[in-house]
């Protein structure tokens, strides 16, 4: 096995030192009621060639494969990589390295890290973000627990019900044993959140927005802020398509206190929704009721620039049951992959890259009216938007599936009231041919 | 011994500023697709400035991130025995079948039949580590081992519920791992620490004396964080069950007895695995992980939903389980990283325990060849990892900060230090079996240099490290006035 170097002369060797006479000894402690029978129940080792001939034939059970396009984003987006991300991020100084406990050997993630928190905090406006959370969902989960724990007594939160349906499932999660309540709030005939009953709830910590929502749609985040800080509660702003700040307001300059989402567009694949990365950040003053790790500037002995993890006590190996959170492992080198693509954009590109899916949306939902089809929201969207079809879609998604097309999302399965209503996504990827090949379809 | 014949040696390091440092205005390190279609208006009212991001060019970057790249030490790089981590080798090949297109291009939300190779692969996992474990139900969906421990922290608070009863304790030794109360606390458990014995093992009466019909059970890390395994564990799981407790098992030190241990047979009803240690998947740097969740038959209706399930010769999600704890991720977990795991028990097969006798060999070899020169915090057969102490040296007034920080100029990466709590300047070496005999004997014999160093001119190592990139961090200047952001 080529992963096992030990021959059988060094085994014996070794054996003789400790004064075993076999492997099984090495076990002697383990009592039999404890013992595994026989031997694992698992296939036959595979060789590299054998491995690769299995995977090809997972690949060649998917049926919908990289060649699709697939317009369908809800929390998952198709964005070009460039081939500089994969090469440097699979460089194995940085992949095969462990969380950085010791600085002076890791000084290459530490750095990176730094770079992400700093740019994580200017994209979402805010003046700090930590190394990462798992994945927006618990990003948003740890950011109501952070809501509550912010605000002392307070019992309960609220959000948005235009949030990721995925994402409240998981604050449901979390929240299920606690002794906390959280409610969500209504949407409005125009795609956005209805705060309108925020100041008949007492005892509310904070409440949850997302922008651009689930259907796509662009919240007033300033209007938000207000009346959720009229009503003595933090704002927390979540989010899943983080290219749309290169375009919109910042949350953090819209007023929110907390900022949480998911960054799986900046540089990563799909990967059937994960490994992505859950952003976070927050206002100064709120720091030390954060969650996750952060890392910090500092020097060494020579008074050279260097970096290190701190304000570890508010994290469980240190506080324990006290901590802010559990988590330990997060997305570690998610975030040099974002940070790679953040500053291989640039500003610059950014801006150019949110505005060119802006466009493409656009376009598509006013070709989409030309020919008959309605959009449900009328309110500004980002790169995604619901559209209502005057017949039913199915044969037309059946057709499209065939050019090789995934058309949308029937949002049936995720809102009972929007059945037949599909949520459509157009980013970078999808040329104005897709588009007019779709639009082709609805028009026949 | 030559110290140059170890791995460490200073290099042509090279000096990179941070990002925002370098670049101009107008410079962009990334083709951004030329416009196809009509430029529309957006809404002045909610547009921002964009954010103030440095303009770099394409060798910018790769030049920035490829220095950086250069001040990091990782297993490829050489020895890595940080204790209860299990850094062994990550296979290479397992990073391109994780790349595969039609794999890793897949979106989460497509419908089964389209996506049928994902499912295929999760389920088998679940399958396969199912059969590791004795546990038969498992969910591939947490994204970390602290992310695992809350899942099954909340399959906990599930049954008892469904039971009817209301449990507010739970019991955590002091062997356990550090994750651990933060993970039941969420739950909103208050831990009770429980005191291992004199040998570094649990007693089955320490338990009965403190459970009882308010607790929920007991999170026992085994082996546990000395590197000892619990021989009581299935007293204390009799002691727990009786009282209607449930016991959760910390998994993050299985690489030791793959093969050897059957965790249900152990009375373990609920535990984690970290496929980021025992499934070889790397670590990145602090992630992303993946904590999978291994339950008894009669637990299986609390796991997340969905689940892969076969049907027929179909496989599909199964969301439909009205008793489920509900969803833990946005997707389905980290993918990815299932990927990496799978591939990894697929190459080893049922070697996977040789995996861990080699593990358990390698540890024993080590803690034999230096307990004469470092203490030993328990003489007990350890299994994949040992445990020593600074108490020794502590009349040269040398640290195991100090010992872990001359392993530095040597060329390896330090043990674990300073964990687990109970020992203490604990040094906690986990050398993994990927390492082979000359490389751990050359380790050895550099622990004993350095220990003799430690009387020698013990200067060198309180100065140490002094070949690497940066001497020794400030870390109480960084967390007393934080600068988080630049």
């Amino acid at each position: 096995m080529r992963y096992l170097p030990h021959t059988d002369e060094e085994i014996q060797e070794m054996l003789e030192v400790i004064g075993r006479k076999d492997l099984d000894e090495l076990f002697c402690s383990i009592p039999d009621e404890c013992r595994y029978d026989g031997d694992l129940n698992l296939p036959a080792p595979l060789d590299e060639w054998g491995l690769n001939e299995h995977a090809d034939q997972l690949a060649e059970a998917m049926t919908v494969t990289n060649e699709y396009k697939v317009l369908v984003g809800a929390g998952n987006y198709h964005h070009n990589i460039p081939e500089t991300i994969p090469s440097l991020a699979s460089r194995s100084e940085f992949l095969t390295a462990y969380t950085p406990y010791q600085p002076e050997m890791a000084q290459g993630t530490l750095q990176g890290i730094f770079e992400y928190q700093t740019l994580t905090a200017r994209l979402l406006g805010v003046d700090v973000a930590n190394a990462s959370i798992y994945d927006g969902a618990s990003a948003l989960a740890e950011a109501l627990l952070m809501g509550l724990r912010a605000s002392k007594k307070k019992t309960k939160v609220a959000i948005s019900s235009a949030i990721h349906p995925h994402y409240r499932e998981v604050a449901r999660t979390y929240f299920a044993p606690t002794e906390y309540e959280l409610l969500e709030l209504p949407v409005g005939d125009d795609g956005r959140t209805d705060l309108s009953g925020l100041g008949d709830i007492e005892s509310l910590a904070a409440v949850a927005v997302q922008s651009p929502n689930f259907f796509g749609v662009i919240e007033d985040l300033e209007a938000a802020a207000d009346t959720i800080h009229a009503a003595g509660a933090l704002f927390i702003s979540s989010f899943t398509e983080p290219l749309a700040y290169g375009l919109l307001r910042s949350p953090g300059e819209c007023d929110a206190d907390i900022v949480c989402g998911e960054g799986q567009s900046f540089g990563m694949s799909r990967s059937f929704g994960g490994p992505g990365l859950g952003m976070f950040g927050c206002k100064k003053k709120f720091v030390r009721s954060m969650p996750g790790r952060l890392v910090g500037q500092t020097t060494d002995l020579d008074g050279q620039r260097g970096f290190v993890l701190t304000l570890a006590t508010r994290e469980q190996h240190i506080r324990r049951e006290k901590a802010t959170s559990n988590i330990c492992s997060n997305q570690g080198i998610c975030t040099l992959i974002a940070a790679m693509y953040m500053s291989s954009l640039g500003g610059s590109g950014l801006r150019d890259l949110a505005k060119l899916n802006y466009d493409k949306g656009e376009y598509f939902k006013a070709q989409l009216v030309k020919n008959g089809a309605k959009i449900v929201f009328d309110s500004p969207t980002f790169n995604e938007f619901v559209v209502e079809f005057k017949e039913d879609f199915q044969p037309i998604y059946k057709r499209l599936l065939e050019k090789k097309i995934v058309a949308g999302l029937d949002l049936g399965k995720y809102y009972p009231k929007l059945a037949g209503k599909y949520l459509f996504c157009v980013t970078e990827t999808a040329g104005k041919d897709v588009i007019d090949t779709v639009v082709g379809e609805v028009k026949s | 011994m030559n110290e140059n014949k170890t791995p460490g040696a200073s290099g042509l390091i090279m000096n990179e500023p941070l990002l925002w440092e370098k670049g101009k205005k107008g410079r962009c390190g990334m083709c951004v697709p030329k416009s196809d279609v009509p430029e529309a208006n957006f809404p002045e009212a909610l547009q921002g400035e964009g954010p103030d991001f440095p303009d770099l060019s394409e060798v910018d970057v790769v030049r920035h991130y490829t220095r950086l790249s250069q001040w990091n030490f990782g297993v490829d790089t050489g020895m890595y025995p940080l204790g209860s981590c299990t850094m062994k080798y990550n296979p290479k090949i397992n990073e391109r079948v994780a790349a595969t297109p039609a794999l890793a291009a897949a979106h989460p939300m497509l419908a089964d039949e389209h996506v049928q190779g994902n499912l295929q692969l999760m389920y088998e996992l679940q399958e396969y580590l199912g059969a590791i474990t004795g546990l038969p139900a498992v969910t591939v969906q947490p994204a970390a081992g602290a992310h695992g421990e809350l899942t099954g922290m909340l399959i906990f608070a599930a049954y008892h519920k469904s039971r009817g009863s209301k449990r507010t304790k739970i019991l955590i030794p002091d062997t356990a791992h550090g994750t651990n109360p933060a993970s039941a606390a969420l739950c909103g458990y208050k831990p009770i620490p429980v005191k291992s014995g004199k040998n570094g093992i649990l007693d089955a009466q320490t338990i009965a004396d403190v459970m009882d019909e308010e607790t929920a059970g007991i999170m026992v890390t085994n082996p546990n964080t000395l590197g000892l395994f619990e021989t009581n564990i299935r007293q204390i799981a009799e002691v727990v069950h009786a009282k209607g407790g449930l016991v959760y098992g910390d998994g993050a030190n299985l690489n030791a007895v793959m093969g050897i241990i059957d965790a249900a047979k152990c009375g373990v009803d609920v535990m984690h695995l970290n496929l980021h240690k025992t499934f070889s998947t790397p670590h990145g740097g602090g992630g992303p992980g993946a904590g999978p969740v291994c339950v008894t038959a009669e637990l299986e209706k609390f796991l997340p939903t969905p689940r892969a399930v076969k049907d027929g010769d179909q496989f599909k999600l199964e969301y439909d389980c009205p008793d489920s704890v509900g969803r833990v991720h946005g997707f389905h977990g980290n993918f990815g990283v299932l990927v990496r795991a799978y591939s990894y028990i697929r190459t080893m097969g049922p070697d996977l325990k040789k995996a861990s006798q080699f593990a358990v060999l390698s540890a024993a070899y080590i803690k034999e060849r230096l307990k004469g020169t470092l203490k030993l915090a328990y003489n007990m057969p350890c299994m994949h990892e040992c445990v020593f102490s600074d108490e020794w040296q502590q009349e040269d007034k040398i640290t195991t900060l100090d010992i872990a920080k001359r392993l530095i100029d040597y060329g390896y990466h330090p043990p674990t230090i300073y964990f687990p709590l109970v020992v203490h300047g604990a040094i906690m070496i986990e050398p993994t079996e990927t390492e082979c005999k000359e490389d751990i004997d050359q380790f050895i014999d550099t622990v004993k240099k350095i220990v003799q160093e430690s009387k020698d001119n013990p200067e060198l190592l309180r100065n140490a490290p002094v070949r690497s990139k940066m001497r020794r961090l400030d870390e109480i200047q960084a967390a007393r006035r934080p600068c988080l952001c630049g």
